[in-house]
């Protein structure tokens, strides 16, 4: 029997093929049900322009009910935007990846929601705390407790 | 009118109240009985009876009695406002059970209280009535015969959506595995609506529907914690396995209280636990904030202190090692017959007429120190020498209790073989219960004396640590004697005696240290945080 996890993949990734992305987001890599990857532009006049950032999702077994773990990819590749709420490996404090998370979100919404979230920056720079957070954080961001202090994100 | 609705959509509610786990119960009975058994006789300060100056007033709530008084709460508002149990118990979560300031906004605006808190409003919802109906027979909420469920993306059968009174319609499923995850996953029992941005509570009668009983247990249990967690005159007993709250009903551990109170508690079960800390033993008469400080300062310096709390020593006169085997401080080589004090390595005569060599720091030594090297040698020794006589009482109390465990065999076959009486053979337990109660505070005593500035005031305390350490070591050292039947009424009214002595004793020491707290005569040699 399909779990909840593949239906919902599977349905979210039908969705994809058949009415396209928003503009600024494309699929890197989705194969497997495990992690996906999807690159970010943020169009227009913003701090970002001309960047594009790579964002990887990883799925809890009973994803959507719980969230998935998305960072930005912070490799030789690819690097995590300078923004007050992105650390430079990548972690991402937001509360919609948190205790906001809802079940009805997908990873288009989130895509989106992170989008604007750029968008909106109005100085380019790391959370105060980064180098402490960095040097000890977990693997998985979900294993952090973050203190939401902003209600924007 | 919408309270009607509101109490069609939650009425199912009121005999989740009484509601007990009897497995649980069962499971917990055999460890009770057995830790039970190690713990020391207590005088607990129990309601009714005015409490000693250095005491605070509490009680001990099985989780019945805790459930009633929850109960309690949310009848009364349930009462004031006319409203169904669960409204009024979601009020006062959303209010983290002060009463006084619901009540007041909610005169104000209920509809204001009722949102914030989650709960449906007066308008623009569909009828109540039709939701309850969802709830309680999972009719479908739309009229088409299937329902595709956004989350699981999958078709079902209509009637498999659930739909709370915000419209918000998922299939049962779907909320099943949302409920059981944030309950078992996250300890949330503030379920709300899985929309996103959508605060609707998720009503207890769904929570009954939806979740196998072990969840539904799990949810009643963190409801009981929620409560215990906002209110600050309850805490749950911190040893594992007790399911007892303590309740201080004229206390609140509030930072100003807590600089001069240490609230130590038991629970009904006999397990001693600081209110205000949770520290699972009692640390009077150093309060919380400074016995954080002391515990870090220790766990810091354990590798410089280490040696001292090694059960072997040398004797000062001929070098052969020594095992100490029960508390008193009183030691007599093997070998030489020297006889010395354990702690100080001293000659044991001048300790019989002259105790306080042992119990007070020479601060002139460190005064003395001209360069930087011996005045931090002068620091460490400082320290080494309160932590040895704190660590040695922590150790001494274990010891005592150790050989106790050995004399009780022994006071059972004499209780067969003399004329005495069970009860009257119990002096020796009665002992060393007192003896480990005063070593505990003894050693508390140290680590305050570390911390203390010098005064008047800390002369006087001094006198009184060497006063009781004095009779508890000659307690202590009775006890180590050998129990024959031909002297054990001398030596039961002798034990009997030096026991209320040394709980007297132990008693003045506490009331005057609270005393000063009380007058803030108490001078701290470093700067101490709120707790
Ligand atoms: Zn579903
Ligand atoms: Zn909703
Ligand atoms: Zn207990
Ligand atoms: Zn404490």
């Amino acid at each position: 029997m399909a779990t909840i996890l593949t239906k919902r993949l599977n349905k979210e990734l039908r969705e994809m093929q058949t009415h396209g992305l928003p503009t600024g987001i494309t699929i890197v890599r989705a194969d497997d049900l495990s992690e996906w990857l999807l690159s970010v532009e943020v169009l227009g006049n913003t701090l970002y322009e001309g960047e594009k950032f790579c964002l990887r999702f990883e799925f809890p077994h009973n994803y959507p009910i719980d969230s998935p773990a998305v960072t930005f990819v912070a490799d030789d590749k690819w690097t995590a935007p300078v923004h007050p709420h992105v650390y430079s490996n990548g972690h991402i404090c937001a509360s919609i990846l948190g205790p906001e998370w809802s079940p009805v979100l997908s990873v288009v919404s989130v895509c989106l929601t992170l989008q604007s979230m750029l968008a909106s920056c109005t100085s380019k720079q790391r959370p105060p705390d980064n180098d402490k957070y960095v040097s000890h954080a977990p693997r998985n961001p979900k294993n952090t407790r973050f203190h939401y202090d902003d209600d924007t994100v | 009118m919408s309270d009607d609705a509101i109490s069609d959509y939650y009425s199912d509610e009121e005999m989740e109240y009484n509601y007990s786990d009897p497995e649980q119960d069962g499971d917990d009975a055999d460890l009770e009985n057995e830790e039970e058994e190690d713990y020391a006789q207590f005088t607990p300060a129990v309601l009714g009876k005015r409490p000693l100056p250095w005491e605070v007033e509490y009680e001990s709530l099985e989780p019945d009695k805790l459930r009633e008084i929850v109960n309690k709460d949310v009848e009364h508002v349930a009462g004031i406002f006319g409203v169904e149990p669960e409204i009024a118990r979601a009020l006062l979560r959303h209010y983290k059970w002060n009463k006084e300031r619901l009540i007041e906004q909610y005169m104000d605006g209920p509809e204001r209280v009722l949102a914030a808190a989650g709960l449906p409003a007066q308008s623009g919802l569909p009828s109540f009535s039709n939701s309850r109906s969802l709830a309680a027979t999972k009719k479908p909420a739309t009229k088409s015969k299937s329902f595709s469920c956004p989350i699981c993306a999958s078709t079902q059968p209509g009637e498999s959506a659930m739909a709370l009174p915000c419209g918000h319609t998922f299939c049962s499923e779907c909320w099943e595995m949302y409920i059981t995850s944030k309950i078992k996953d996250e300890g949330e029992c503030d379920v709300r609506c899985m929309e996103e941005g959508c605060a609707i509570r998720i009503p207890t009668a769904w929570m009954k529907k939806l979740l196998d009983s072990h969840t539904y247990a799990r949810y009643q249990e963190l409801l009981l914690a929620a409560y215990v967690a906002d209110n600050r005159n309850f805490e749950f007993c911190p040893f594992p396995s007790c399911d007892l709250t303590v309740m201080t009903p004229n206390f609140s551990p509030t930072p100003s209280a807590l600089s001069t109170t240490v609230p130590t508690v038991h629970c009904g079960h006999g397990h001693t636990f600081c209110f205000g800390c949770g520290e699972q033993q009692d640390h009077r008469p150093l309060i919380c904030a400074v016995v954080k400080m002391w515990l870090r300062k220790c766990a810091d310096d354990s590798e410089t202190a280490n040696w001292i709390k090694s059960n072997t020593k040398e004797c000062p006169k001929c070098v052969s090692t020594i095992e100490k085997n029960g508390g008193c401080n009183h030691m007599t080589c093997k070998k030489c017959k020297h006889e010395f004090c354990w702690v100080c390595m001293g000659p044991w005569t001048e300790h019989g007429t002259a105790w306080y060599n042992c119990n007070r720091y020479d601060e002139k030594a460190g005064v003395d120190a001209r360069d930087a090297q011996s005045r931090s040698r002068a620091s460490l020794e400082r320290y080494l020498h309160y932590y040895n006589r704190y660590a040695n009482h922590e150790q001494s109390a274990r010891l005592d209790r150790e050989l106790y465990a050995k004399t009780e065999k022994k006071m059972e076959e004499m209780q067969i073989a003399s004329e005495l009486t069970w009860i009257e053979v119990q002096f020796a337990k009665r002992a060393v219960d007192e003896l480990v109660r005063c070593r505990t505070t003894l050693k508390w005593t140290y680590a305050m004396a570390f911390y203390l500035e010098k005064n008047n005031e800390t002369i006087m305390f001094e006198d009184n640590q060497r006063d009781l350490e004095r009779a508890v070591e000659e307690l202590s050292e009775l006890l180590e004697s050998p129990i024959e039947p031909m002297t054990i009424t001398e030596l039961r009214s002798k034990m009997t005696n030096l026991t209320v002595y040394v709980q007297k004793r132990n008693e003045i020491m506490l009331n005057d240290t609270a005393q000063k707290y009380q007058d803030g005569a108490w001078i701290w040699n470093v700067s101490v945080p709120d707790f």
